[in-house]
């Protein structure tokens, strides 16, 4: 059994859940349709041309990435910044801890980061007692609600007003307000003196820029603005995979990024920094590190295959895309990263044999593919992830007689003649019911719908038809 | 091995890379600059910026843009930056500005109270409806915490888009700490997908397009 139990009644319950469903479908629908207006031929006729440039540059990006690691780390270094490597989770919230007690800082703010998500950055500060406050407003609501996110780009999505103010009174002891507009009032008030008192801001990042040292990042609230400028202090967590080799390259990431996670031309703020404020400057940080992590990136790049799933520039168009997603939602993907990227990055960090169902959460339908603005080949790695689990779990996986079936298949069909014969004696039967329908098969048969054979074949519809020809 | 020696062995051993190596050829950059025309690029900035909330204003010159300026701030007050700019336009010297500041603590208390925030932006662009500021010449928080930003822009600084602002400007850092782009006011759709604005930055912004400079 690939899948726990507790995994598969989970997944029941969201899909027997209707406002979940509602939420979720909704939303990606509103997503989805924004996307593709913004990216239709009318809109961007170059827009395959940016993908496969994109593509290209990711791909150079990745192929040389010690040596773009290298020159960000020399040109942040000349702007004042420094580079911080770390190994693992672990390490990165250390160097955070240890710097904060260094500084006395016992708060911080940090935006919205799937990076830190990835490594329970929150949990790790908490634990040792520096309060760490999320800013992005649905990222704010899902702490107060001790909740995780449900989609890349949009992590409150399965929540309602309603639910939204609930926990705001529940947390905060502010009048309820199920109002949108209200409530993000009621957040701005109070974050504006979390912002104005913390020590360290931390952000994520959409881009570490090699020739100019910089950090991009892309919001639309102006939480991450706030986060990079108001503390003394201002902390970037990025995975490694990040690199981008020059400034010029983000006219073509910029125009896909926007438009592929919420249809937008540009977020509304887009933040390119490099090093603490400088001379003549008024405000900014006075110190600024960029902390640069592997965990499990490296053993990503080693398989040239699979290397282009470090390509994700983290839109969420694949979330939106995918109709498993859409049904199961967000917390049944297990790791910080949901949908179909989830499905292909979180078993290559954590290994296959931790959730080893994931590769197969998929309907293999190809959408991903279709709206990924990087253009990586998710069916495919999905597949390849699958032939692991299927090798991993040799004893396992699927039942010896299932095994036996599907090699019988292949031995018949790698025999023409004998495959003719086969096709001409199940048309016989085409009016009884499947053979999937009992014994052993029955199982199998239950969630597929194997097509009748025909009454008569193709292959004999074809050879009748060519011989009326002549 | 410290982490960073063994992260950067690690992804050479991954690559089959050696310290040093060379980069591979890099695929050229994709610069493409279309040629539009300084009233079509007016009006396509304003429609784009109108597009997200935003609101575009035409002057004449200087003296107009202070005019507009005292209309829109209907006698509240404000913080202008310190860019040059701003003190030709008069706009330091209106009643109820505050200007001048070189302390950030001084900048941010003023900053936390006052409705307008007043700037100039060093580049706008059409394709998108986007200023652009750079900390070099503008204080990040003037148009980031007051509720409304006001910024001028001069027309000769208006470009088609981001192709033809990376060819003016291909490495941003060389000459300033942060370079911002900002395309609206403030926004989020995080509770049910409903358009909220003014959420941390300002819920509205003005800008006002000066001819003749």
């Amino acid at each position: 059994m690939l899948i726990k139990i507790e995994q598969e009644q989970s997944i029941r319950k969201t899909v027997a859940d209707p406002k979940i469903q509602k939420a979720v479908y909704s939303a990606t629908a509103r997503l989805k349709e924004k996307r593709s207006e913004v990216v239709s031929p009318e809109a961007l006729p170059e827009y395959q041309e940016l993908r496969e440039q994109a593509h290209r540059i990711k791909r150079h990006a990745m192929e040389n990435l010690d040596y773009y690691l290298e020159q960000f780390e020399k040109n942040l270094t000349a702007h004042g910044g420094k580079l911080i490597y770390a190994r693992d989770g672990n390490e990165v919230a250390d160097f955070i801890l240890n710097l904060a007690k260094e500084r006395g800082v016992n708060m911080l703010v940090k935006s919205k980061s799937m990076t830190t998500e990835e490594i329970h950055l929150n949990e790790r500060l908490e634990h040792h007692k520096l309060e760490t406050v999320e800013t992005d407003l649905g990222e704010y609501i899902i702490q107060l609600a001790g909740d995780r996110p449900y989609h890349i780009v949009a992590p409150a999505v399965h929540m309602t007003r309603q639910d939204v103010g609930e926990v705001l009174t529940r947390t905060l002891h502010v009048e309820r307000s199920d109002v949108p507009e209200e409530q993000a009032k009621i957040a701005r008030v109070t974050l504006r003196e979390k912002f104005l008192a913390a020590g360290i801001g931390i952000s994520g990042a959409n881009f570490l820029v090699a020739d100019s040292g910089a950090v991009t990042i892309v919001e639309n609230e102006g939480n991450a603005r706030l986060c990079t400028t108001a503390p003394k202090i201002h902390i970037a967590v990025a995975g490694m995979e990040k690199i981008i080799p020059r400034a010029q390259d983000l006219a073509v990431f910029l125009k896909l990024l926007g438009r592929s996670g919420t249809g937008q031309l540009l977020t509304v703020y887009t933040s390119f920094l490099s090093g603490p404020r400088r001379a003549g400057e008024v405000d900014g940080p006075e110190e600024f590190y960029v902390v640069l992590m592997d965990n499990g990136r490296t053993k990503l790049l080693a398989d040239a295959e699979k290397r282009e799933s470090l390509f994700c520039i983290r839109c969420g168009a694949c979330l939106n895309a995918c109709p498993v997603y859409r049904k199961i939602g967000g917390h049944n993907y297990p790791g910080a990263y949901s949908g179909p990227i989830g499905a292909i990055i979180t078993p290559q960090y954590a290994g296959v044999a931790k959730d080893p169902w994931l590769p197969f959460a998929s309907s293999l339908c190809g959408a991903c593919a279709e709206v990924c603005p990087v253009k990586i080949d998710i069916p495919k790695i999905l597949l390849s992830l699958r032939r692991e689990v299927a090798e991993d779990n040799a004893g396992e996986a699927g039942s010896p007689m299932e095994r036996t079936a599907f090699r019988m298949f292949a031995w018949v069909m790698r025999r023409p003649k004998l495959y003719a014969l086969g096709a001409r004696i199940a048309g016989k039967f085409a009016g009884l019911p499947g053979l999937t329908s009992f014994g052993p098969a029955a199982k199998w048969g239950s969630t597929r719908e194997v097509p009748r054979p025909a009454a008569k074949s193709f292959r004999d519809q074809w050879r009748d038809r060519r011989k009326g020809a002549r | 091995m410290t982490a960073r020696e063994e992260v950067l062995d690690g992804v050479r051993k991954a690559l089959g890379r050696s310290a040093g190596q060379a980069p591979a050829a890099a695929p050229e950059a994709r610069i493409v600059i279309p040629e539009i025309d300084v009233e079509r690029r007016f009006t396509m900035f304003s429609e784009r910026l109108e597009l997200v909330g935003g609101k575009t204003y035409r002057a004449a010159d200087l003296d107009a843009a202070r005019a507009i300026t005292v209309e829109i701030m209907g006698g509240e007050t404000g913080v202008a930056s310190n860019a040059p700019l701003l003190a030709q336009a008069g706009i330091t010297g209106l009643p109820g500005v505050a200007t001048g500041f070189m302390d950030e603590a001084a900048l941010r208390a003023a900053c936390a109270v006052t409705p307008f925030g007043i700037t100039t932006a060093d580049y706008a662009l059409a394709e998108t409806g986007s200023l652009v500021t750079r900390s070099a010449t503008e204080a990040r928080l003037i148009s980031l915490l007051p509720p409304v930003h006001i910024a001028l822009l001069p027309i000769s600084r208006l470009l088609t888009g981001l192709d033809e602002l990376y060819t003016r400007i291909p490495l941003p850092s060389e000459e300033t700490a942060s370079m911002v782009f900002i395309t609206g006011p403030s926004r989020s759709a995080d509770i049910e997908m409903i358009l909220v604005r003014g959420v941390h930055g300002p819920r509205v912004i003005h800008v006002i397009v000066v001819n003749n400079i």
